[in-house]
């Protein structure tokens, strides 16, 4: 897939812009501040600095991949386009009436979140089709006509159009394209047959309005980012990491913008499945905790799992329920507000609490001393020695020990009658059973068992809360990568070209249709290829297949992988002898005399992965000799230890340290707990087993 | 450090309220029942050796709160500890001892580590049928309304029962489907019995009895605090809803006292002749939860931080109906409780609680057929379609009411794609319902339209459940009445609100659902407020008039801003 030696990725985030510029096997990275007003302003400058370092001139760049939180943002903001939703007479509220439920069943006062488009945004056309996809009221073009000149005096800039049970016959949407086309060609147009042809009204709506919203700025940014580039003297082709792991084109991105939703994070789950490949280790927790959030995939056969609909713009404690769905392919990922800025309380029941309310950078926890008086989990971290005052962020950040333990004291120790150092335990405890509750939760609904995982950590804060979570999750391998500050645009830079298609059709397997099954897998492959070749006409393309199955009756469908041979010439025995394989594995048992359909069909084309040269495991030197010694708490014993300190950069290949010991490196520090020892690999990984 | 032991007890809290939520999830995924995997009708628990609750999962009915608190003591009692042995598993759907109609089916697990008993877990689901005359409110007496399985031992040291077996399926019309979801809630209990056995080792435990003290102490000091902090006082409280055929009264007394508040239910209407009786059980879960939700929201639920909460009525009223009174739907008069619990609490402690919703959810049952009338198309089959819908919530203090949101249930509606997959139905209609908020100084939530017919080729009865046809939500503080539940056929013929009605071939079952009422004068909304109500079509242009005193230039401006796509 290389189409030149000389790679940049590019992932925009909320605070930092990271560039990682690839040459020849060298890496070249850097950090610049997001420029919100005009992002791409941040990327050059980015690029500018990692071309001066590798000494390589803007031109010789033959490949750019870019991932960006601006889409995510956007939609969290409200910052979108004027959009108008054209949908079926009965249904103009589905959008705002959610599933009828309430989030949080234990308050009052809760309100849910609005829609993003207001009620007199939505207009409606007569027309329905069935649940068998037949048309029983036809859409009269006069209809469509009628309603477009209200959008017309109204000026819309986008629309969306959600008609019921358009995945099964898109012919009424594809006339309001048309009729929308001709009459306002400067609008855009998404129709929910094409962003997410998938059942379920409210997904789909939500999914079709998001990507109307969002899709005339994410056009004119990217637009303006081919623009500069050229102006640069960059002439290469410019790629979009998506959320479902891979990359499409810039057109394609401009087109379908929601499925730029999440892209940093999908980047994060390559970086660490790529890890995963070079050691050859097939079921990974990959752990990235950064200032505000955590987020938790599961990454099995080097492959991060993924999921068809996931939620953002979480309004309320980043509970389930309380943002918007979006049914499109995602790694899937649990995210929760356990950050190092995260602030504790106690609570009515004498609890301690952290999160999510985050101190953010501005002030920061108590011992940025910046103002903050609340304390955060890096207040505990320095408390509990695991921190050092002095090196904090390479010494750019003095840290305030002082201001750190009165702040744990006052908030939390004098309700509970602690003292600072229990206190800080106590935060650190609370926040890593938090990351660890989240973990063991999306391993049950997985069907995994965390023992058998080894966690790949990274992000700022993680490598000081992977060693406890190991120990809490009865993880006994934790993998620290270099680079783990940037790792999203490393990620970039290892995912492959590939477009997941999606169908839903209902299939019991007493009605096993197999030359239909045939006909739905070679369209979808055919759809999904056709997406690849347009960023790579010349690799091989490789296709997954999917299908998603359940006991009729029920009303969650379990994925179930097919191979091509499966998929090509099916038959039933097959398909149901591997849904309750996976059915048996994840839930303990199968039910006999039930009858199994199938729900969704889907097919991922992608370009082979690759090819990853395996690292050759490190045999142990002689340990490391220490920089110093100094107190950290363990948690274990509930006692302080000595605990030995030793620089990153001094931890060659082959050198071990045993813990409690602390590895010290500009951008964050690694924990080694008492009874685990580090040992350095030859990829700069630092590797962490439980015993000698 | 002697305080460590409390960090380590925080964490063991945080996990037992984690196992239970797992639990929960794991019910969902695997059940069969659309009220348990769309609806999120289900409830999980864990246990002490003495049957006190220690944590429970917060699901979509809060119906099933105190009663699955109390139901585990039913259990001990009736089985007897003496009987208890590693890999148990017990069962019972008795209404008056599980959690309110033969519909609930709870399961109880004993947890043994290293061979002793150290706790329980037990978990309960709707499941869409048990027998008998199906879920309605048609039975004379619960003996009618399907199978009764006494609280007994569904498996014994890993050895299931198969002659109970064979009895429940020989009595239900689904019988897969509901031995499916019996195994699902077993499965439930062992999830949470692996997890509890994982932190028992982890923290070198042999039993729970430091941790079961810390999380009841805790729990109780918090929701006495709670409760000193109220006013020592008594208030009474009423409200009428349409019942069956003849109209219930709900009264009410809560009594604030030192640790506890009582809430007795004398004076309330007796016993109905048709099934929407409540068990005690589920009288108590729903006042319990009125109170709580006000003085005490984030105090997780447990023995101790429930035990506060008494709740009394004379036997025999519509809210203590004794064996053997039809109860099936039993959550009709259940989800006013709060209501009337509210009209109370209201004189105590004003500015809280908000006024009154929609109540019960607006839930009614299809059955369709192939058409009689004339020839039917070949493909016409039978089905039984189930939906679970909500009208308005009640105006707060500070805020409007919900459109179209459960309250006090907390259930989800299903896709109208989904429902049209699972039988020959077409819903025309979902949406919103304008002007059916009541107006006030905060606006009651909208309830919502419906309508519905079979496929071409089929005829079906409709099996309404609905309320509030002849008694709205009523409003608070000079708020105005929520719209009232109407039904009928497109033809114009005339329906009722509840009971089983036929729809003949080519009809359509036209419905809204009632709002919720208004809070305080509407002439002090804020104009603003009522000016985006209009563009949103949330109210017409003659009740924004009427109720707000918009004036015929301020709702020409509105609609031109509408007109040229202005934000309002």
């Amino acid at each position: 897939m290389k189409s030149s030696s000389v790679r940049l990725g590019v992932d925009i985030g909320g605070t930092f812009t990271d560039v990682v510029l690839e040459s020849d096997g060298a890496s070249f990275s850097t950090k610049v501040l997001t420029t919100y007003s005009a992002p791409e302003n941040a990327i050059i400058e980015g690029m500018h600095q990692v071309c001066e370092k590798a000494d390589v001139a803007p031109s010789a760049i033959g490949q750019i991949i870019h991932g960006t939180t601006l889409a995510t943002n956007a939609l969290i903001e409200r910052r979108g386009a004027k959009t108008a939703l054209i949908t079926t007479q009965g249904f103009r509220d589905v959008i705002e009436m959610r599933t009828e439920s309430r989030f949080e069943q234990y308050d009052l006062n809760l309100e849910l979140p609005e829609p993003l488009l207001p009620r007199q945004m939505r207009f409606t056309v007569e027309e329905r089709v069935n649940a068998k996809g037949d048309v029983m009221i036809p859409l009269e073009r006069s209809d469509v006509e009628r309603v477009v000149e209200r959008i017309a005096e109204a000026g819309f800039n986008s629309v969306a159009v959600g008609l019921i049970h358009s995945y099964l016959n898109p012919s009424h949407e594809e006339l309001v394209r048309d009729v929308l086309a001709e009459k306002l060609p400067e609008v855009a147009v998404s129709i929910s047959s094409e962003v997410s042809p998938q059942m379920r009204e409210y997904e789909r709506f939500n999914t079709v309005v998001a990507n109307a919203y969002i899709k005339p700025l994410m056009a004119s940014y990217l637009g303006r980012l081919e623009d500069r580039l050229k102006g640069e003297g960059v002439d290469c082709r410019i790629f979009l990491m998506h959320s479902g792991g891979g990359i499409i084109s810039i057109q394609n991105a401009a087109e379908f913008p929601v499925r730029l939703v999440e892209s940093g994070p999908a980047g994060g789950a390559v970086f660490a499945a790529h890890i995963a490949a070079r050691y050859g280790i097939d079921k990974v927790l990959s752990f990235d905790m950064g200032g505000t959030t955590a987020k938790i995939c599961l990454i099995k056969d080097q492959t991060p799992k993924t999921a068809r609909v996931f939620e953002v713009a979480r309004t309320y404690r980043f509970k389930k329920g309380s943002g918007m769905p979006i049914s499109i392919p995602v790694i899937d990922m649990v995210e929760i507000g356990a950050g190092g800025g995260s602030l504790a309380h106690v609570d009515a029941l004498r609890q301690i609490r952290v999160g999510p309310e985050s101190a953010g950078s501005e002030p920061g926890p108590a011992c940025y001393g910046r103002g903050g008086e609340r304390p955060g989990v890096t207040d505990a971290d320095l408390v509990l020695g695991k921190l050092d005052p002095e090196n904090f962020a390479g010494g750019t950040i003095p840290l305030h020990p002082e201001s750190a333990k009165s702040a744990l004291k006052d908030h939390v120790g004098i309700p509970l009658e602690m003292d600072a150092s229990e206190a800080a335990f106590g935060v650190s405890e609370v926040v890593d059973e938090n990351m660890a509750n989240a973990a063991r939760v999306h391993a049950v609904e997985n069907g995994e068992d965390l023992s058998e995982y080894t966690m790949i950590a990274f992000g700022g804060a993680a490598p000081l809360h992977a060693g406890r979570l190991c120990e809490k999750l009865g993880v006994e391998r934790l993998i620290v990568p270099p680079g783990a500050g940037v790792g999203s645009a490393i990620g970039f830079l290892r995912a492959p070209f590939s477009f997941e298609a999606n169908r839903s059709v209902y299939m019991k397997l007493s009605d096993f249709d197999a030359g239909a099954i045939k006909k739905i897998l070679s369209e979808l492959q055919n759809e999904a290829t056709g997406f690849v070749r347009s960023c790579d006409a010349e690799s091989d393309v490789l296709s997954e297949f999917k299908v998603y199955m359940r006991y009729t009756g029920q009303g969650w469908e379990i994925p179930i992988r097919l191979t091509e041979i499966q998929a090509m010439s099916p038959d039933a025995d097959t398909f149901l002898a591997r849904f309750e394989e996976d059915y048996a594995k994840l839930f303990g048992r199968t039910v006999a005399g039930m009858d199994v359909e199938i729900t969704v069909w889907s097919v991922n084309a992608t370009t082979p992965p690759e090819t990853v040269a395996p690292v050759q495991i490190a045999a142990h030197a002689e340990p490391a000799s220490a920089e110093g010694v100094r107190q950290v708490f363990d948690p274990v014993s509930t006692k302080f230890l000595d605990a030995q300190v030793i620089s990153r950069d001094a931890l060659s290949p082959g050198r071990s340290v045993k813990g409690p010991a602390v590895i010290t490196e500009n951008e964050t520090t690694i924990i080694v707990p008492a009874g685990r020892t580090a040992l350095c690999q030859p990829d700069g990984c630092i590797d962490i087993l439980k015993g000698d | 450090m002697a305080k460590t032991s409390n960090v380590a007890f925080q964490v063991m809290w945080n996990r037992l309220i984690s196992v239970v939520e797992e639990q929960a999830q794991a019910l969902v995924r695997t059940a069969f029942s659309t009220s348990v995997r769309e609806a999120g009708d289900l409830s999980a628990g864990v246990y002490d050796p003495r049957g006190r609750m220690l944590a429970q999962a917060v699901t979509g009915t809060p119906g099933h709160v105190n009663a699955m608190a109390d139901a585990v003591a039913h259990f001990i009692r009736r089985i007897g500890r003496q009987n208890m042995f590693e890999g148990d598993v017990y069962i019972t759907n008795d209404p008056w001892e599980g959690t309110g109609h033969l519909h609930d089916i709870t399961m109880v697990t004993p947890s043994f580590f290293n061979g002793t008993l150290i706790g329980f877990f037990a978990c309960t689901a709707h499941i869409v049928d048990i027998g008998g005359r199906g879920f309605g409110a048609d039975a004379h007496s619960v003996y009618e309304e399907g199978l009764y399985i006494p609280i007994m031992k569904f498996a014994e040291r890993g050895e299931v029962d198969e002659t109970l077996t064979r009895i429940i399926r020989g009595n239900v019309r689904e019988p897969d489907q509901l031995i499916g979801d019996v195994y699902a809630l077993a499965t439930c209990n062992e999830i949470g019995h692996r997890r509890l056995t994982d932190m028992m080792k982890e923290f070198g435990l042999t039993d729970l009895d430091g941790v079961a003290e810390f999380i009841l102490e805790n729990s109780r000091r918090a929701t006495i605090e709670r409760i000193n902090a109220l006013p020592r006082k008594e208030a009474t409280g009423e409200m009428t809803v349409d019942g069956f055929d003849v109209p219930i009264t709900l009264k009410v007394k809560v009594s604030v006292l030192e640790d506890r508040i009582v809430t007795d239910f004398s004076g309330t209407s007796p016993v109905d002749k048709k099934g929407i009786n409540c068990p005690m059980v589920y009288t108590k879960a729903y006042a319990c939860y009125a109170l709580k939700v006000a003085i005490a929201p984030e105090i997780p639920n447990n023995a101790a931080s429930l035990a506060p909460f008494e709740v009394t009525a004379p036997a025999n009223t519509i809210v203590n109906a004794q064996h053997p009174a039809p109860v099936a739907l039993r959550h009709i008069i259940g989800h006013f409780v709060p209501d009337a619990v509210f009209d109370a609490f209201d004189k105590i402690v004003p500015d809280v609680v908000p006024a009154e919703g929609a109540g019960c959810l607006c839930n009614f049952q299809v059955s369709l057929r192939p058409r009689t009338d004339a020839p039917a198309p070949e493909d016409a089959r039978r089905s039984e379609v189930l939906m679970f819908n909500s009208g308005g919530s009640g105006a707060r203090p500070q805020h409007d009411g919900l459109n179209a949101t459960a309250f006090p249930s907390g259930v989800m509606t299903m896709p109208i794609e989904a429902t049209e997959h699972a039988g020959p139905v077409i819903i025309w209609r979902k949406e919103l319902r304008p002007d059916s908020g009541g107006a006030g100084r905060m606006r009651g939530g909208l309830g919502q339209y419906m309508e519905v017919s079979a496929m071409d080729g089929h005829e079906f009865d409709i099996q309404a459940m609905f309320d509030r046809s002849q008694h709205p939500a009523r409003g608070r503080r000079g708020g105005h009445a929520g719209g009232k539940t109407t039904i009928a056929r497109d033809d114009g013929s005339e329906m009722q609100a509840k009971g089983k009605q036929f729809v003949p071939h080519g009809r359509k079952v036209v419905m809204a659902f009632p709002g919720g009422a208004g809070y305080g004068d509407p002439k002090m909304r804020d104009p603003d407020n009522v000016k985006r109500d209009l563009a949103r079509g949330y109210i017409s242009a003659d009740h924004a008039a009427e109720y707000y005193g918009l004036s015929q230039s301020e709702i020409a401006d509105v609609e031109d801003a509408v007109r040229r796509g202005e934000p309002v």
